[in-house]
């Protein structure tokens, strides 16, 4: 192998990723004085998953919603402001230390080395392959994220007629986004047994794809219905919607452990991972939630990184949270001390008024019904006060359905 | 430098030898065609060279110890893994020299290894020794339980089949060889010169060579021979994401027992993991599609094999085709009255031995009466690594600082830097589609395929299109 020079540098904090979670944590952090905050951001522009996302629906009431991209712009100036240093075209490429990364940007090669770490490196969808749909290999296959900036950055064309795999709201924005750039939507497709209607277009319910068509280009999608009938649906292109799982590679390439749940790695309510010094915010963590989330999250991590800095010990780990089915994860992971922000839970299966209850050695700590349905495409969201009852010398904490 | 995809084909004098088919085999006999100093062309049906079987395969650099001793496939196995190996290191075709265990999951597969290890040497390789369990767990300690031994054969290795066929299509583009593709033949009208109908007009040529993989035999009776049929045989394969690497550090090949041949697990030099293959007989040779069925009994398989890496992402399922002809050799048949070689049913070794393949099919052209004289060593050729366990550019100070492209990364799952994407896209061959793109620089092959970079690389690609 050929020797490698790198270029040592040095930051009091490296936020990896420039989306709303790390740009909120790093505005932040410069604004409370924690000396040199750098922000890594892979693509040419800082501002995350919004800046493909041009409709509206982003920020914090009683904020004007404001579009995607704008909402990518606020937060990427809002932590220059404060005096984040916020470096572009810049990839994390892996560890040369615990608290040491390597960086490969046109500039050239970095070994950085922090005081903290905060991975904030977003989510993605899981494609096709990953999804396991079995047939051809045409031309046509896209994800979500394939799809918007396909359209909003480079106005590529995409097709004459498709069928997007999910009916969930990024669905129904994959949906809006393909008609306007002229593409028809013969259907949506989702294994739920419910979805809502999106006007002008079919949605198949408790339907499954089975199989695509074609060589050259996409000709079908074969789908079957939980009743045993199957039918062809006849497109150029299909959009893999959803089913979002945390970038998470950096973290695995430190050996930080992951919750087997959301895939993400493993944190306490304060964002600390199991390795000390290192962070983790936004959907790095959970995969797809609302920007606000994330930012929320940034901005709530900010405190334990100053914490970090001034000396604070990093906790022995608390008892873990587990779920029970049909729930399928919960963040935080690990209670370490009091929560202050609600703790996010997601069910695999729809439940309308559900009671959620959180047990420790079999007593219980807390029980809730819950006014909004449980689902699979949104995270209930649990206060956080009763996490003040968990005995952290006991066992699990068990949050379990009914 | 001749390389077409569209339009007439060129007119002139007949070429002195035309190879159908630009698969790794056919590219192969191309490139050792072009020492000579003779017109010669090399087409396919597609719209770039190995789209067929060879883009499509389990990427392993053989020995050659299991096949049958004696046979023509033995020794071009044998000979074609000596001289690829040397070649790619030439070339900088990466290659891993990881070993294979063939690991006895039963008393049976336990039993069959001393004649696996005997069978080794009668096809002249002699490092193969068994291993009892103990070792087999400590050499990969995440095997699932109820390993009884393995057989050890320490020079089995990894390629890449994509830079193989495309470093020898290159260097025969380059000495003088007319590539043309989106060229399929239709029909022979035998002669001197043979005239072939192609889907872009006549072709005239006095030597021909069928190296057209799945269709060798539609050829041969087009030339009047019918003495083997093609059956597909598919395999489907399974990648799992390049975090799964750390699972395993050999090729595990499974020991054929009286319930068939088995799945093996393999790293890839891309620095992946692969799963696969089945072995289904099939009468549709455009079938390279995955099924239901066979990705379940391949996960069913891998669980029992290596139990964790089916918790890791799958980034690619995809199946090939093995030229399969019911006979238990190469189906390479010379008929010098008609200045005709077919090279046929090349079914599983076809990567590893397309060298020695190439070499064997010149000498039976030479004896109905290609001259051989005035041959020159051709240029050497450089190829960009897409190997992981060899320099990268976005881990090259050096050639960031000359190129600050090679910084600039655009597949962040594959690391695949713009520089290298401009690079392919200029190249000697370049690609006629995304795909072909991704064969060449791995973009848009990792675990987001194309969630982060498919449109940027797709807008690359339309840019450069001509
Ligand atoms: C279709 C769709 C519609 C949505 N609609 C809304 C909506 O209407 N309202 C709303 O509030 N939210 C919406 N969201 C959700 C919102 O986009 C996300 O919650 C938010 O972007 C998450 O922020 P993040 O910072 O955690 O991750 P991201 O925004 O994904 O940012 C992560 C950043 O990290 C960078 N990165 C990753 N790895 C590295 C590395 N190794 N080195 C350097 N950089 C790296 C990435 O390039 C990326 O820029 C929507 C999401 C989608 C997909
Ligand atoms: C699942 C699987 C695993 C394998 N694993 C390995 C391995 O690990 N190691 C190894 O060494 N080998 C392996 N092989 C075998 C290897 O892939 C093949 O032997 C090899 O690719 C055959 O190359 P080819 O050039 O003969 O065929 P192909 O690559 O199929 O090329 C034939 C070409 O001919 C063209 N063609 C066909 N008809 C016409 C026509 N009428 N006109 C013009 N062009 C035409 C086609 O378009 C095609 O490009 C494997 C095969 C399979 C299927």
């Amino acid at each position: 192998m050929t020797p490698v020079n790198r270029t040592d540098a040095h930051a009091d904090v490296l936020v990896v990723g420039a989306g709303p979670a790390g740009l909120a944590l790093a505005a932040r952090l410069a604004r409370a004085g924690a000396g040199r905050v750098e922000v890594l951001e892979r693509e040419p522009e800082p501002g995350g998953m919004p800046r493909h996302l041009h409709h509206g629906g982003f920020g914090r009431a009683p904020l004007p919603w404001l579009r995607g991209p704008a909402y990518a712009r606020r937060w990427a100036r809002a932590a220059a402001a404060a005096g984040a240093a916020v470096r572009t075209g810049v990839t994390a490429t892996g560890w040369a230390g615990p608290l040491r990364l390597e960086t490969t940007s046109p500039a050239g090669l970095e070994r950085i080395t922090a005081r903290a770490v905060v991975l904030a490196t977003g989510a993605r969808e899981r494609p096709r392959s990953a999804r396991l749909v079995p047939g051809s290999r045409p031309p046509g296959v896209l994800t979500t994220g394939e799809l918007f900036r396909s359209v909003h950055e480079y106005g590529l064309p995409i097709g004459r007629r498709a069928v997007v795999v999910g009916a969930e709201p990024v669905a129904r924005h994959a949906a809006a986004t393909l008609r306007q750039a002229g593409t028809d939507v013969v259907a949506m497709v989702t294994e739920q047994p419910r979805a809502a209607a999106v006007p002008g277009i079919p949605v198949l319910t408790a339907t499954t794809v089975g199989e695509l068509h074609g060589r050259g280009r996409l000709t079908g999608v074969a789908v079957r219905h939980r009743d045993g009938r199957t039918g062809l649906l006849a497109c150029d292109t299909v959009v893999f919607t959803g089913d979002w799982i945390p970038d998470h590679e950096l973290a695995r390439r430190g050996g930080i452990p992951l919750d087997p749940g959301t895939r993400g790695p493993c944190v306490d309510a304060a964002f600390r991972t199991a390795a000390p010094g290192v962070f983790a915010v936004g959907n790095a963590l959970h995969g797809i939630e609302s920007a606000a989330t994330a930012v929320g999250e940034g901005e709530a991590a900010a405190a334990s990184v100053l914490a970090h800095l001034a000396g604070a010990p990093w906790p022995e780990a608390g008892p873990p949270l587990h779920v029970r089915a049909p729930l399928l994860w919960v963040t935080p992971h690990r209670i370490t001390g009091i929560a202050r922000r609600p703790l996010l839970l997601r069910s695999a299966e729809a439940v309308t008024a559900p009671v959620v209850t959180a047990a420790q050695d079999g007593r219980t700590l807390w029980r809730r019904r819950f006014p909004v349905p449980a689902s699979p495409s949104r995270s209930l969201r649990l206060p956080p006060h009763w996490t003040a009852r968990v005995d952290h010398a006991g066992g699990p904490v068990v949050l379990a359905l009914g | 430098m001749t390389l077409t995809r569209r339009g007439p084909l060129p007119g002139g004098a007949p070429y002195d030898v035309t190879v159908v088919g630009a698969g790794v085999v056919g590219s192969a006999i191309a490139r050792e065609l072009s020492r000579l100093p003779l017109r010669i062309a090399l087409i396919d049906a597609c719209d770039d060279v190995g789209n067929g079987t060879s883009k499509a395969n389990t990427a392993i650099l053989h020995t050659g110890f299991d096949a049958v001793p004696g046979s023509l496939e033995s020794r071009l196995v044998r000979d074609g893994q000596r001289l690829l190996a040397a070649y790619a290191a030439d070339t900088g075709i990466p290659v891993e020299p990881v070993g294979a265990l063939l690991v006895a999951w039963n008393e049976e597969q336990l039993a069959a290894l001393p004649g696996l290890a005997d069978k080794a040497v009668r096809n002249g390789y002699r490092s193969a020794r068994i291993l009892p369990a103990h070792e087999v767990r400590a050499r990969e300690p995440e095997l699932g339980p109820g390993v009884l031994g393995a057989l050890d054969v320490p020079d089995e290795s990894l390629i890449c089949p994509w830079t193989t066929t495309l470093a020898y299509a290159t260097q025969a583009v380059r000495a003088g060889v007319d590539l043309h593709l989106n060229c399929p033949v239709r029909s022979v009208a035998p002669g001197e010169p043979h005239t072939l109908a192609t889907g872009r007009g006549p072709l005239r040529t006095r030597h021909l060579v069928n190296a057209a993989g799945l269709y060798a035999d539609e050829i041969d009776r087009f030339l009047g021979h019918t003495d083997f049929t093609v059956t597909p045989r598919r395999g489907q394969l399974i990648v799992f994401d390049e975090l799964a690497r750390g699972l395993v550090r050999h090729i595990l090949l499974p020991v054929p027992d009286a319930r068939g041949k088995g799945v093996l697990v393999t790293p890839t030099v891309y620095g992946n993991v692969m799963l696969g293959p089945t072995a289904e007989d099939l009468d549709d040779r455009t079938a390279t599609g995955s099924t239901a069925d066979g990705l379940a009994l391949l996960r069913e398989k891998g669980r029992r094999i290596l139990p964790a890496l089916l918790d890791e992402e799958v980034t690619a399922v995809y199946a090939g085709l093995r030229a399969a002809t019911g006979q238990d050799d190469y189906a390479v048949r010379a008929h010098p009255a008609q200045r005709y070689v077919t090279v046929g049913g090349i079914r599983s070794t076809g990567l590893t031995a397309s060298m020695a393949i190439a070499a064997h099919v010149v000498g039976l052209l030479a004896e109905a009466g290609l001259p051989l004289t005035g041959a020159r060593d051709p240029e050497p050729v450089r190829m960009p690594n897409l190997g992981e366990a060899f320099p990268r550019p976005y881990r090259d100070a050096a050639m960031i600082a000359a190129d600050p492209e090679y910084g600039r990364i655009v597949c962040h799952c594959e690391r695949v830097t713009r520089g290298e994407i401009r690079d392919a896209l200029a190249a000697t061959v370049p690609p006629a589609s995304p795909d072909g793109l991704r064969r060449r620089t791995r973009a848009r092959g990792g675990r987001c395929q194309g969630f982060h970079c498919g449109a940027a690389v797709r807008a690359l690609f339309e840019e450069a299109r001509p």
